[in-house]
């Protein structure tokens, strides 16, 4: 090493590293936004996950202690463990069918929609009126003696109502009304952004139009779709007017939001709630982190395939 | 036309272009015939009982009663007064669009230089604050609601209406930041740049130069968070502790909840009120934006 460093030029200018300029600009400017996300988001989540190893005493005060007791009570107490299978029941079958009925729509209408404007408008109504005035509306239209049974009956298709509320697919369907616009939209936007070259490649090339939509469209739409699918997936998985005004709180439809709200507000043990919100979140990151998982691999096999094929 | 009808067996977007120019039922003979009568099928049936589970709400605020009819047989207007027994209306309205605004604007002001940072530099880590700063985006409400309307009712905000705006900014801004990044984006920078080497300031360009130019962006970004914030309904029932800090759809929600005790032509009337207030509010949104501006849209790489 000595050797080296005498060999080398004495005189050799020594390179000046400059010191990193400071980008005030950018610092100054994203503080206020960053600001409110810590103050108000990412503070309050460390501020309940201190409050979550808190336990009340039987007076109700919160004691000095800190332990895990109320994640053990949640994951030993039975009826707490049926509200997370409840609330898959829920959440899955609605995104799953969301994104199936969206896809072959948006694939029918990749070119362009007539009336665009009018119909994105009216399908937009039901996420601008929001949860609760959906929920409000089902209950009565969907009713025993509203006009959806009534209609079903005067064509003939039934003889009873049907019972569309107050159970599992009034939540159902609540959640559809809520989120198949929502998801359509955006496979939509995503299905329209694929070049129709490759698509009028793969015809030359002699695919049939099944074979193209399975072979060039899906494995490019997987992307959206899995953003799509984990989008209204999180969103249902916290449904919470819904569960309440259309289904059955109490039995069915007694989702871990319903528990967490009940457990927080009603029995005003906030620690225990707030527990029961942070499993919510912690499963809910895990499906996304699973789909988003899967989406990279199926996408890499999806290159491979392709790559042997031809 | 010589070169379509020797590529029409192959490539449809010529043909579709010039078919889409003819009468509007000419879409039947599209080379995509099932796949249109499928997607209007499906969307006419969903906005067909959108349209009726709407009409069905205002119909029944009118109702005197509503049995096993197809329309009620008689039809009175008192609903709508006895509402103020339930409720203080006007004050449900005030703090509507107090929140509403409030929120909204606090987001405008606080997105805005953000957005601004989003869309014209680069630098290290930009990833990672895009990734901070639409985190509330895509984590439920009632997830970081409970601890958030708890720290906020330990800190005694609970119940009042700086508490219910504070949580609703979260959710606001960065839905805000996400609209107007592509704004400002589409400002030519050249516009700023020779601004800044006639002599003006920095303060005076983004007065006369950016400002002027990103407005419609930034009305477009205002009138969505005012329409979604009024429908946001977890935070602002989390933190709204209070019958002073109520809106109308936490009021609508309680209503609903405690359906045994009201008829439900009140609750109807409670919800055509609701309803109102949003509809105008979109009906206005609809002359500035595009309606699929209301969601998000994914972009193909």
């Amino acid at each position: 090493m000595a050797t080296l460093s005498q060999a080398l030029p004495v005189t050799a200018p020594k390179r000046r590293i400059a010191p990193p300029r400071i980008p005030w600009e950018i610092i100054l400017f994203s503080l206020p936004a960053l600001a409110i996300v810590f103050g108000l988001f990412i503070m309050p989540f460390i501020y309940g996950l201190d409050l979550s190893t808190h336990t009340l005493d039987s007076k109700g005060a919160i004691q000095d202690g800190r332990s895990l007791d109320n994640y053990t009570t949640f994951f030993n107490d039975q009826s707490q463990i049926d509200t997370i299978v409840m609330t898959f029941q829920v959440a899955l079958p609605v995104t799953l069918f969301n994104v199936v009925l969206s896809l072959p729509l948006a694939y029918a209408m990749r070119r362009g929609i007539r009336f665009e404007r009018f119909i994105t408008a009216l399908l937009i109504l039901p996420i601008t009126l929001g949860t609760v005035l959906v929920a409000q509306a089902m209950l009565i239209y969907f009713g025993r003696q509203g006009w959806f049974n009534q209609t079903l009956q005067a064509i003939g298709l039934i003889h009873d109502p049907l019972r569309l509320v107050h159970n599992w697919l009034g939540v159902e369907i609540a959640l559809f009304i809520q989120g198949f616009p929502f998801v359509f939209l955006m496979i939509l936007g995503y299905m329209s952004g694929i070049s129709p070259d490759l698509e009028k490649a793969s015809k030359m090339l002699g695919a049939g139009r099944w074979r193209t939509f399975w072979s060039v469209i899906f494995p490019l739409m997987l992307p959206g779709v899995a953003i799509a699918f984990c989008l209204n997936f999180v969103a249902n998985f916290t449904v919470f007017p819904s569960a309440m005004l259309v289904g059955e709180p109490n039995a069915l439809t007694r989702v871990m939001s319903i528990a967490a709200y009940r457990a927080a507000y009603e029995q005003q043990n906030t620690p225990y709630g707030t527990a029961i919100a942070l499993i919510m979140g912690g499963i809910e990151f895990l499906v996304v982190a699973l789909v988003l998982y899967l989406r990279s691999r199926m996408a890499r096999s999806a290159s491979l395939g392709a790559g042997k094929g031809a | 036309m010589a070169s379509q009808t020797i590529t029409s067996g192959v490539t449809p977007t010529l043909t579709t272009r010039s078919k889409r120019q003819g009468a509007w039922w000419r879409f039947l003979t599209r080379d995509t015939f099932w796949g249109s009568l499928l997607f209007y099928a499906v969307i006419g049936f969903f906005v067909i009982n959108i349209v009726a589970l709407v009409a069905t709400v205002v119909i029944d605020s009118f109702a005197f009663s509503w049995f096993k009819t197809i329309l009620p047989t008689q039809f009175v207007t008192h609903w709508y007064p006895d509402l103020s027994q339930d409720h203080d209306m006007g004050q449900l309205l005030l703090n509507t669009f107090v929140v509403a605004l409030g929120a909204t604007g606090i987001a405008l002001l606080i997105g805005f230089p953000a957005a601004y940072v989003l869309a014209r530099k680069e630098f290290r880590l930009k990833g990672l604050l895009m990734a901070v700063l639409m985190l509330p985006m895509l984590i439920p409400s009632l997830v970081y609601g409970i601890p958030l309307a708890t720290m906020l009712i330990r800190m005694g905000l609970g119940g009042s209406l700086i508490g219910v705006i504070l949580a609703n900014i979260v959710p606001t801004t960065p839905f805000v930041i996400l609209i107007l990044t592509p704004f400002i984006e589409q400002v030519d920078t050249a516009l700023e740049s020779a601004s800044r080497m006639l002599g003006a300031g920095r303060f005076r360009t983004f007065r006369r130069v950016l400002l002027p130019l990103v407005l419609p962006g930034m009305l477009t970004a205002g009138i969505l968070a005012v329409v979604r914030t009024i429908a946001l309904f977890e935070l602002t029932y989390l933190v709204a502790t209070t019958g002073e800090s109520q809106t109308l759809v936490t009021a609508l929600y309680g209503d609903a909840t405690g359906a045994g005790i009201r008829a439900h032509q009140l609750i109807s009337a409670m919800a055509v009120v609701y309803m109102l207030t949003t509809m105008s509010l979109v009906i206005v949104a609809l002359f500035f934006v595009k309606p699929t501006q209301f969601v998000v849209r994914l972009k193909a790489k």
